[in-house]
């Protein structure tokens, strides 16, 4: 425990990692994530960390595929253009099963977009992104605070299932300032176990290979359904969610991030007018909390999907609920302002006009 | 109580810091609080603005679109920005330097002249704190003392003097009455 | 009977895949054989490129790491600062390091990245069939340019000893050859060298090592001297043998053990 700090979600999340045990970082500046390699930059040589300024977001991702290799707690940001840039190298991480951070602040898109905040790399992150069969450990945070607070989940995450693990935010959660308690006890890199597939002095031992190619017939096969294993015990054990006013709620707002508090902001006046709304916001993206949507479409016949996006998300809420419940989109692409005005006038369209007549305001 | 903040002005006239400083106090007082500035290519040269929420519940949303309180400090916030404020709000002009007037009649307004003030304690750059404490006085959204008392835990590398300064221009801000 | 010599311990007794005549073998046993001398195998990590060395991994007998396309001296660089205390070296064709990775390499020699790169020059893609490289030489015939390389077409050639000397962070750079016994001799030297070089935290070192492709080259694979002939006669001129750099001193010792 520690005392509440006024933070910024960038550095909120540069000191979270660091004393979740992050040891190295390697990044490249784009806006709005430049506070993160800033922070490192003086703040690891501090605990005996290393960071580097990378010529590239493609060499950054490399220098982490070599760093995770040697089995320490490593950590590359970058927003969304960067982040495309890093998909090889992710890729390459997650079939060498090399755990690492990487933080995504996104900003507008595609192509160089806007540097506001948005959402429009959902698809990109809980899909693979990069080439292959994988996945990453998703988490989205929703302000500074959680910034500060979830690379110590993502680590653990990372570490025990060996998956690279995502912390996707955006501009508006990176660049805000609110106050910050980190909550979990610093980690002391001492006690960490070298994992016994790290690279480095072999004391007599038989030598390591870090890899992920298998040219030999039907071993790939054998290498990615291994890894699956592991992929369906995180769907298990690690779903991650919060749930707001959802008791009784007639019509549940399912959204993540900052689109996520300003939907809160928008139940709040939708329950003083006596509608009956409720948020629903999934903390991890993958895995996605789709078996308690599920279970809430026993109650809640509508669910409104908010995002800083076209329509990303929404499938997922979709593929969840398979037909079983109404399932409505209010989306904000191109890192424009949401408002809860905006996502409250949807509410009431939904709710007092119901399915069609919504789909004809739309 | 909840008080939703918009500052803006050019780069340079500590718009930024000032938001920073509201939410320190907030948080030091015990208030929920959150801070979210304009960034990145909009910060160089051109007007910089921010929000802040001052809140004893939950803060919700950073971004306050229907802002409690306007503070502006240049003729182009003014324009952009008096259409936001709530019915009701208030608008806070630094008349230095806008000699326009406020267009709307629904919403209360409060002329402080921030850099002659400033000018007359002799530093311009404490003219953001005269409008920080013409805000204390007018909403009682935060007090003059909790804002001088964030002033050293924000600017770590200020001296005593100057520190001392700024608590200066945060009461003679703090003066300013509404009519 | 006596024995002479043995494999060195730090190559591994598998059945290696490269063509007859190809140089990467013997390249292979000489790192292996300085490894051994340097007593380094036990903190060795070695970085294995994609192009024909792709399988490099299986044959040193030291932790190992297949990189991504000519990203060697960016994950090199990544272990190294993760744990200085070993030995790192990137193993590097010419598509790979002077084509898809000039940065990397540029880069990681501007901040002096206490490593040991091993930069194998044969002037042609081995691996995906025999594609123009960076270093092809000019009329020298690939299956991305069958009537030989033209200046007009695609420029010329890349030096990349000559390229890195003007780097200040650069240690060390040699070119050598492995197409007769006094040029197996030198790379042997300069490999060594080059790691040497690391343990002294001298900074970053490199040795461009000329190589035979026979395969690609179109030149006879039971003749192996027709493609040494073509190292001697044609590479030789444009990629002129020597030690480019060898600074006494660069920004990289003041990283040496811990970061």
């Amino acid at each position: 425990m520690s005392e509440k700090k006024l933070m910024k979600g960038n550095e909120a999340l540069a000191e979270g990692a660091l004393r979740a045990g992050c040891r190295f970082f390697a990044g490249y500046p784009i806006t709005p994530q430049n506070e993160v390699p800033e922070y490192m930059s003086w703040r690891l040589p501090q605990v005996g960390g290393a960071f580097v300024q990378s010529e590239s977001e493609v060499a950054a991702i490399n220098m982490i595929y070599g760093a995770a290799a040697t089995g320490k707690r490593t950590m590359t940001s970058s927003s969304s253009p960067g982040i495309s840039l890093k998909q090889e190298g992710i890729s390459y991480c997650a079939g060498a099963d090399l755990p690492f951070l990487i933080a995504n602040v996104m900003r507008g898109g595609p192509g160089l977009g806007n540097i506001a905040g948005a959402q429009g790399d959902y698809w990109q992150s809980t899909r693979g992104g990069g080439h292959g069969d994988y996945r990453l450990f998703v988490m989205a945070p929703n302000g500074a605070n959680e910034m500060g607070n979830f690379p110590h989940k993502c680590y653990e995450v990372a570490f025990k299932y060996r998956i690279p693990a995502l912390m996707l935010a955006d501009g508006i959660i990176g660049q805000m300032m609110e106050p910050v308690e980190f909550t979990n006890a610093e980690i002391d890199i001492k006690t960490l176990k070298e994992p016994d597939w790290a690279l480095g002095v072999n004391n007599g031992r038989a030598k390591r290979i870090v890899k992920s190619y298998d040219l030999r017939e039907g071993c790939l096969e054998k290498m990615v359904l291994e890894r699956v294993k592991r992929y369906r015990q995180i769907e298990e054990n690690e779903v991650l969610y919060e749930e707001r006013m959802i008791e009784d709620a007639e019509l549940a707002i399912v959204a993540y991030g900052t689109s996520a508090r300003v939907s809160m902001a928008a139940v709040k006046m939708a329950r003083e007018k006596g509608l009956k709304v409720g948020l629903f916001r999934p903390i991890t993206l993958w895995p996605y909390p789709k078996k308690r949507l599920v279970e809430l479409s026993g109650k809640i016949k509508k669910f409104l999907t908010v995002e800083m996006s076209l329509g990303q998300m929404v499938e997922d809420v979709r593929l969840s609920l398979n037909g079983r419940s109404e399932v409505y989109l209010h989306s904000k692409p191109g890192g424009s302002v949401i408002t809860a005005e905006e996502v409250l006038a949807t509410i009431e369209g939904v709710m007092k006009k119901g399915a069609k007549e919504y789909a004809a305001i739309k | 109580m909840y008080q939703g903040i918009k500052l803006s002005g050019f780069g340079g006239q500590g718009v930024i810091s000032a938001g920073v400083l509201l939410a320190q106090a907030g948080m030091m007082e015990g208030k929920e609080v959150s801070f979210f500035p304009s960034y990145g290519a909009e910060m160089r040269g051109g007007t910089a603005n921010c929000s802040v929420v001052i809140s004893s519940d939950e803060v919700t949303t950073p971004i306050v679109s229907e802002p409690d309180t306007v503070i502006v400090f240049n003729e182009p916030s003014l324009t952009k920005f008096e259409p936001l404020v709530k019915k009701g709000g208030l608008l806070i002009i630094n008349s230095s330097l806008i000699t326009s007037k406020a267009a709307r009649k629904d919403i209360k307004t409060l002329y402080v002249p921030c850099n002659q003030i400033a000018g007359e304690l002799g530093n311009g750059k404490v003219m953001n704190m005269v409008a920080l404490g013409a805000f204390a006085a007018a909403t009682g959204a935060i007090t003059v003392d909790a804002i001088a008392n964030a002033l050293p835990k924000v600017y770590k590398k200020l001296k005593p003097e100057v520190i001392e300064l700024n608590v200066k221009a945060l009461k003679r801000g703090a003066q300013f009455k509404l009519n | 009977m006596q024995l002479l010599n043995k494999r060195p311990e730090s190559l591994l007794d598998v059945k290696m895949h490269y063509c007859p005549g190809c140089g990467h073998g013997t390249i292979h046993r000489l790192i292996a054989e300085a490894m051994d001398e340097l007593g380094i195998r036990g903190r060795a990590i070695g970085i294995a490129p994609v192009g024909c060395a792709v399988f490099a991994d299986v044959y040193f007998n030291c932790d190992m790491i297949q990189g991504a396309h000519g990203r060697g001296p960016a994950e090199a660089t990544g272990l190294k600062r993760a744990k200085p205390e070993t030995i790192v070296f990137s193993y590097q064709g010419d598509g790979d390091l002077a084509s898809i990775g000039m940065a990397e390499i540029v880069h990681a020699a501007i901040r002096s990245e206490n490593i040991t790169v091993i930069f194998v020059n044969n002037a042609i893609y081995g691996m995906t069939g025999g594609q123009m490289a960076p270093t092809t030489l000019i009329g020298q015939k690939a299956t991305t340019c069958v009537e030989g390389r033209t200046a007009k077409q695609a420029g010329y050639p890349i030096k990349m000893c000559e390229l890195l000397a003007t780097v200040e962070g650069a240690a060390y750079l040699e070119r050598t050859s492995v197409h007769n016994v006094p040029g197996v001799i030198k790379t042997k030297a300069a490999i060594k060298k080059a790691f040497q070089n690391q343990m002294d935290c001298k900074g970053f070192s490199m040795v461009e090592i000329l190589s035979m492709c026979p395969t690609n080259w179109g030149t006879r694979l039971d003749n192996p001297s027709e493609a040494t002939k073509y190292v001697a006669e044609g590479m030789l001129p444009v990629f002129p043998l020597g030690v480019y750099k060898n600074a006494a001193k660069t920004v990289g010792e003041s990283r040496s053990l811990g970061v």
